[in-house]
Parts: C-alpha cells; structure tokens; sequence
C-alpha cells in the first residue's frame, strides 16, 4: 500500500533530474562515508601471512566464545535493565518517577573504560570493599576466602552493560510513549493483567525500538577495546589487535575486522526481515496522555528499586570515586588545560554530530522518495563503520586521505610547482571524519525510524499543494521530526565525547581531547591522576542526556 | 549538501595543520606525553626548536607510512625496540650519521646503519616476596619453569610487548622447541591468568596472591617514591629484586629509543633532538624521573637505582633479533594458551 502510493507520488510529480539529483548525492555521500571500511577490505587482502591457520589451532575457540558470551551477557542484561526500567517509568506513577525518566540516562554519559577503572580500584584486593571485609571478618591473605574476581568475563559483562543499557532504555521508552492508549485499553478489557498487556501488547510494538538498541549494545560491545584489554578478556578484538600489534600483520587483523563485522551485519538483517512486513505509523491518539498505573506500597519500593539499581551503579558509584580522587588533584586545574581539552571535545563532537544528522538527513529522504532496493543499500552501506573497531577504523580514514593529500600534492606540484603538503591528514578534518564514519549508523537508525512514522499521505497533500521534495522535506518533515534528530544527534554528540582510539591516532601535533588527556594516564593504570578529566566528560556529557529525556519526553505529557 | 560543504570548510579552517616552520620538530610518540614533556621543554630551553608531539600506543606506524613524502614526522619515539624494528622493516626510517650519537650510545643499543637509536634501558626482572622466597632460591628466567613454583608466579598478559620480547630473547637462546616448553611450564606455575600491569604483579606479591612477579626495573624506583599513593611503597618494599642469569648471559634488556623518519621536513632539527636525549642532562633526567638506565656510558643510575640495583649483567643479545622473534613468541603465548 504504502509502497504504491509512494510510487505514484515519484512517478507523477517528480522528474528525472530531480532523481538523479537525489539518487547521485546520496550515493555518493554513501561512498565518501563507506571509504574508510573498503580501505580496511582491501588492506584484509594483503595479509602478511595467513593468520587462521594458527588461529585455528590455538585461540580462534577461546576469541569466539568469549566474544560469544560477551555479547549475548551484555546484550541480555541491557535489554532487560533497559526495557523494565523504560516501562516503569513511562507506564507507572511511583515517587521520584519524574526524576528517574532523566537520570537512568546519565550511565551513558560515562565511557566504559573510566568505569572498567573505577570498579576494578574498588572491588580489587586492596580497593576498600575488600579491605574492610578483611578487617570485619579477620581474614589474613587472599587464600582466606572467596571474592569474585572483578577482571573476568563476568566483570566485563557488568561494566558494559551498566553504561550501554541507555541505548535501549532510550528507545524503548520513545516507542512506549508513542504507543496508543486504545490497544492496551483493548487488551485489558478482553482480560488481560497489566503484566500480560505489557507483554502481549506493549513489547512486540516496542521490538524495532528494542532490536535498533540491542544491535547498538552489540556493536558497542564488540568494538570495545579497553575494558576487554583491562579485564584481559580474550574476545576477538583482542586478537585483531594482537595480529596487528605483534605480529604485525595488519592485513591478517583486517580480515578479522572485516568478518566480524558481516556477522554484526547478518545478524542486524536477519533480524530486519524477521519484521519485514510489520508497519506502524503514528496512532491518532498520540497527542491523549497516556493512561499509566499508580503503583503504591511494595510494588512503588519495588520500581523505585529497579529503578535505582543502574543509575547507583553505573554513575552515582563512579562519578563519587572519581570525586574523591579528584578532589585530591585540583592542582591540575591550574597545571593543565582542561579548558582547551574540553573545548576540543566539545568542538569535535558537536561538529561530528551536526554531519551525522545532516548526512542520515539526505540517506533517509532519498530512500523515502525514491523507494529503490538501491538506496536502501547504500543507507545500510554507509553505516557499516559502526561494526568495526575504532582502532582499525582509523586505519582505514589514514589510507584515503593521505591518499588524497598525496594526490592533490602531486597535482598541484607537477602543475604550478607548489607542495600543498597535507591538506586533510593529521587535522581535525580526520577526527570529525573518522566519528561522521563510526556513529552514523546512530544517526541514520533515529532519523530513519521518525521519518517513517509520518505517513505518506502527508506527503502527498504537501507535493500536491506545490512544494517539491526539498521544501516538503525542510517544511513539512523536519517540524514533524525535529525531536527524532535532536536526540539522534546528542547520541551521536556524547558517543563522539567518550570515543577513544580513533581520536588518538588521527589527531593532529600537541592536541588533546578529555579523553586523550584520561588514556595517557589511564593506560598506566594510574586513574587518581586523570579523575578530573574523566569527571569533565561525564560532567560535559551529562547535559545533552539531560536534554535528550527532556525532547523525548516533551513529544507527550502524561496524566 | 551546502550545509555539510560548509560546516567542513569550516572544521577545516579550525584544524590548520602545524605550520612548517623552521625551528620545530615533529615527534610521532609511543610514549605518553606526560613522561617525555619535561625532557622536551628542556630541549626546547637548551634549542629554541619548538617540539610538536602526537601520542598515540598504535597507529602511528601506518600514518608515517600512507602520509608518505608528505608526512610531517621527523622523529619516531618509542618505549620499546620492537616499533622500531617495525619501522625499519617498512623503510619507514632513514639512516643518520652522528658521531655524537655513536660516542654516546654503546654499540649494542643503537642500529649499525645509524636507523634507531636507543636512548634508555631497563631490565626485565623478578620480583620475589621477601617473606615466601629465600635467598637464592631463584636465579634465572630457566627456573621460573621450576614445578615447585607451581601456583606462585604473578605476570601480565604474555601478549604485552614486553613479555613477548621476553620470550623472544629466550627463544634465540635455546630454540623454538624447548622455549615453547619453557612457556607451557611458567604457564602451569601461574598463580592468577595473566593480567593487569607490572605494578599490579607486585601489588599481587605483596597481598600474598602470588610470591614472585615479572616486571620491569623501574617499576620499582616508580613505586618506592611514591609518596602520593605510600601503599605502593609498601609493595616495593615487599619484594627483592632479581636480576636473573648473573652466572651465565645476563638479565634481559629492551630499550626506548628514537629514530628519524625517510621523509623528516626538519632533518637537522630531528638529529638534534636525539642528541639531546642522549647528552648528559637528558640521560640524567630519564634517570631521575623515570628510574631507566641511562645508555649513556658514564652517566650515573640515579641513587636509588644504585641503591637497590647495585650493577648486574646485561644480556647481550641482539635486540633487533629479540623485535625480529616477536611474532614468533606472540604465537606461542596462542600454542600454550598462556593467556587463557
């Protein structure tokens, strides 16, 4: 249905040069933003050796497993934690609900390194849970008693999805407020208790928004470096940096690369055409509060609780460690220059979240208007880079731009006898690109989802009225949607805050960001020396999350 | 599309590259920038050439190579031979001629081609508990193999650079077979599955998880003077330090050391900044702030090193032979699941 009337609106109105405007811009910006990925292809192409018949033979089980287990432990407990505290707190009324709405975001604001640091200071041997336990109980040495080992696989899990359950906490819960009142009403007449409404009704209408999340938990998940190498956990980005790093076999890393991310991939589709043919728009109810439960007694103790849990865990613990040694290196405030480090941050960051918004802008209209197979790929194209390691993404923005430097310096040098040198390499340019790469997966998957809750008919009356698809876009969309891109782009704005190994190898001479500034102590081990800085990324990361709860929750008051 | 043309016409005025200006040099750094800062605004002082630093642990390599002639690079600064070696494998350096740098570097620490050159040194070393293990109960990297340490012996991950050289050094010494043996038998006497730093491994020592750790020398000056967290002191002072293989070929040794890029735009200013490094006032400051030897012949260790460290023998084996064997050792960490 919807297909054909799109058809209609294209084959009618639009022209052939209106299509090929929107067909070639859009392919293009796929292929400009895809450049960094096929350079890690054809990089995979050159192994020095080939590296998976050692792999075989050794580690390749122990990679795959862990990897495995990583993600299916992160992926459950975010989705869980996310979902549940996500319907409580749009659903039910129960003290400090209001607050609760904002605050079970602030986790997202604290990179999962900093946390990887925090819990192991705390919860190691000499940290102070275990001291005092030793002092309470009058136990000796380590071999006196039994405490779980904080650097494992378990402890991984932990840390991960204590700072990435926002993802889906965010979206699930846009999805339930979008959510009618006249379904669930439905389905509480015809018998069902809250919690079977909940699962009957509410949560199969909430899958895209809980699959969109999970696949972001998971690329996240099996991206991340640091707290994986801090916790000596053997997943496989442990060996695609191994290959790289000490066998130096870049190419044999990029062919690890490059099949972990089909896999992302396979899964991420296998699940889009699972739910292929489901649809929603926008009910017409929207704008009505919504209808939510008062909870009182144990059960407001209960949600509170659950509530609670995440937001101690993975912010009010770390963030008050992180204050305490802080507080023990104010002096740093004066030695170093937080000011510009965090305006680095910042300046990148903002700008990487305005090209991931503008670019996510173009890819999902065109798909919009022109509904060709062709343009969906190259909306799907363009995101791969979320699925790769940010270190090996690097590698692949190196190779395009110096190779464009070179080029233009060749060119400018054989023509008119002037180096140009490095017009893009080792500048800002490099870093912007490399996070415009990496998060517009984010961007694309919000942008896109808003987009398609405006029904078509909106476009029709807006076309058959005179505007053309750039002013229905700018005049009729973008009002509609302007809550969807505000919070895809603060997504992307806190993700571009807290990424680490792209920045450090693009980066242009004498250039800090917060989080440059965090891993030159970090990765010695030494956190008290780098708190200050860690708490400046939560604290500039914290406002946007705030601002983003507040849009989402701006699109419906409740009752 | 005007809108994303501009905002990066924009980003790109925000990210003018370095100038080219003449009094400046250009470092690609493997070593964090808080570690080398003082020694570079020493330079400065002593030059008027201006250092500009990019730090990074990874990467660094392929951005020298795809820049190309047009890389900005001058020197490559690293805190192990093996980037070096790396480095020289891609041609990603040039040779130098420096008599300066040959009188100050001894001969086993600096490349014969004059491509890298080391600037200090340090010592892979056992950390033994003072109250779990006598005197003289271990000797050589040979005897960590020993079954009697069974549950006893504390180390990072076999992966990190610094073991692999390690195991690199003790493959030249007694062949692939018998190192792989070797490995397996450390990995049967591990207390814990390797993680953490050096320091950590200490630390471990101390709270009586383990009774003897790997770890590099100057760990030790780091933890003993470390008055802003005094527990680390009480770790240092609960192990002896071990320099194994005193009666037959020394305690293994790596370096940090330097080299200048093909395509170095400040050549001169590039070979100025390695001879500083090596001068006495550098190699004394290395000493004194980080606790590495000085490969300066003649510049004394600083006290406390002497104090604790007295003199040793070093292995003198050859160190690009060491990076050369990396592969080859991260391979057997893999064979003998010495991390898993």
């Amino acid at each position: 249905m919807n297909a054909r009337l799109n058809a209609e609106i294209n084959t009618n109105i639009s022209n052939p040069t209106g299509l090929w405007r929107w067909f070639g811009s859009t392919w293009l910006v796929a292929l400009l933003v895809a450049l960094p990925v096929l350079s890690v292809f054809y990089l995979a192409l050159f192994p020095k050796e080939n590296i998976w018949s050692h792999l075989a033979e050794t580690v390749l089980p122990v990679y795959v497993i862990t990897t495995l287990e990583l993600m299916i432990g992160v992926g459950a407990l975010a989705v869980a934690t996310g979902v549940v505290t996500a319907w409580l707190v749009t659903m039910c009324r129960f003290p400090g609900k209001k607050y609760f709405e904002w605050a079970l975001m602030l986790p997202f604001a604290v990179p999962a390194y900093v946390i990887a640091y925090v819990y192991t200071d705390l919860l190691e041997y000499a940290g102070p849970v275990q001291t005092a336990l030793r002092e309470f109980f009058g136990w000796q040495t380590a071999r006196d008693y039994w405490f779980p080992e904080i650097r494992s696989l378990a402890g991984a899990i932990l840390m991960l999805a204590f700072v990435l359950y926002p993802y889906v906490y965010l979206l699930v819960r846009a999805s339930f407020l979008e959510q009618s009142n006249s379904l669930r009403d439905a389905s509480r007449l015809l018998g069902c208790s809250p919690l079977q409404s909940f699962l009957r009704i509410s949560l199969p209408i909430a899958r895209p928004a809980v699959a969109v999340g999970l696949a972001l938990v998971s690329m996240e998940t099996i991206n991340d470096f640091g707290t994986v190498d801090f916790f000596a956990v053997k997943s496989m980005s442990a060996g695609i940096y191994d290959t790289w790093l000490n066998m130096g076999n870049l190419g044999g890393s990029a062919q690890i690369a490059s099949l972990m991310m089909f896999f992302v991939v396979t899964l991420i589709l296998l699940e889009r055409l699972a739910r292929a043919r489901q649809k929603q728009f926008n009910s017409s109810d929207r704008f009505k509060a919504i209808d939510t439960y008062k909870l009182t007694g144990w059960k407001a103790a209960f949600a509170w609780t659950v509530c609670a849990l995440p937001i101690l865990l993975g912010f009010l613990i770390p963030v008050f460690i992180l204050g305490g040694y802080a507080i023990q290196h104010l002096d740093q405030l004066e030695q170093e220059d937080f000011l510009t480090y965090a305006g680095n941050s910042f300046f990148l960051s903002a700008t990487a979240a305005l090209i991931t918004i503008l670019i996510a802008l173009l890819l999902a209209y065109s798909k919009r208007l022109y509904r060709y197979k062709s343009l969906t790929a190259a909306a799907n194209f363009a995101s791969l880079g979320y699925a790769m390691p940010g270190a090996v993404l690097a590698i692949g923005v190196i190779i395009p731009l110096a190779a464009f430097d070179n080029v233009v310096d060749d060119f400018m040098r054989s023509t008119f006898d002037i180096s140009t040198g490095l017009l893009l390499s080792g500048t800002t340019f490099a870093i912007i690109f490399a996070y415009s790469v990496r998060f517009l997966a984010v961007s694309t998957g919000a942008v896109e989802s808003s987009l398609n809750k405006i029904t078509p008919t909106m476009d029709m009356a807006s076309r058959s009225l005179g505007l053309n698809p750039l002013q229905t876009l700018m005049r009729v969309h973008l009002p509609l949607i302007k809550g969807g891109i505000v919070s895809a782009g603060l997504v992307v704005f806190v993700d571009c805050m807290k990424e680490l190994p792209a920045t450090l190898i693009l980066r242009p001479f004498n250039y800090d960001t917060l989080a440059t500034f965090v891993y030159q102590f970090a990765s010695d081990e030494m956190l008290e020396e780098c708190s200050l800085a860690a708490l400046l990324i939560v604290a500039v990361g914290i406002i946007p999350v705030i601002l983003l709860t507040r849009t989402i929750t701006s699109t419906r008051e409740e009752s | 599309m005007k809108k994303i043309l501009s905002a990066v016409a924009l980003s790109a005025l925000f990210a003018a590259p370095v100038a080219q200006a003449a009094d400046e040099v250009n470092i690609y750094s493997f070593r964090q920038a808080f570690l080398i800062k003082p020694l570079l605004e020493a330079f400065t002082e002593e030059t008027g050439i201006k250092a500009n630093v990019v730090f990074s642990k990874k990467g660094l390599l392929e951005r020298i190579e795809h820049e190309g002639k047009n890389s900005p690079a001058d020197v490559l600064l690293t805190s192990d031979i093996g980037p070096l070696y790396d480095a020289v494998e891609k041609g990603l350096l040039q040779p130098i001629e420096s008599d300066l740098l040959n009188d100050n570097i001894p001969a086993k620490y600096r490349s014969t081609d004059g491509q890298w050159y080391g600037l200090t040194s340090r010592s892979r070393i056992i950390y033994a508990s003072k109250d779990r293990v006598k005197e003289g109960e271990i000797t050589s990297y040979e005897d960590l193999a020993d079954p009697k340490w069974k549950g006893r012996i504390c180390t990072r991950s076999g992966k990190h650079t610094y073991n692999l050289s390690l195991i690199g050094s003790m493959v030249a010494e007694h062949g692939e077979a018998e190192a792989q043996q070797w490995l397996a038998a450390v990995k049967d006497n591990l207390a814990r599955r390797p993680q953490g730093n050096d320091r950590a491994q200490v630390k471990a020592v101390k709270q009586g998880e383990c009774d003897l750790a790997l770890g590099n020398s100057y760990y030790f000056g780091k933890m003993i003077t470390n008055d802003k967290k005094p527990e680390q002191i009480e770790w240092a002072q609960s192990v002896n330090l071990i320099f194994p293989n005193q009666d037959n070929r020394g305690a293994h040794m790596n370096i940090s050391g330097a080299g200048v890029t093909k395509y170095a735009p400040h050549k001169d200013a590039a070979i100025k900044l390695i001879e500083f490094l090596s001068s006495e006032k550098a190699q004394q400051m290395y000493a004194e702030v980080n606790f590495e030897f000085p490969v300066r012949e003649g510049t004394p260790r600083s006290e406390l090193i002497n104090k604790y460290m007295g003199e040793f023998k070093e292995d003198g084996i050859n160190l690009q032979r060491v990076a050369e064997l990396r592969s080859t050792a991260a391979k057997m960490v893999d064979k003998v699941g010495f991390d898993n």
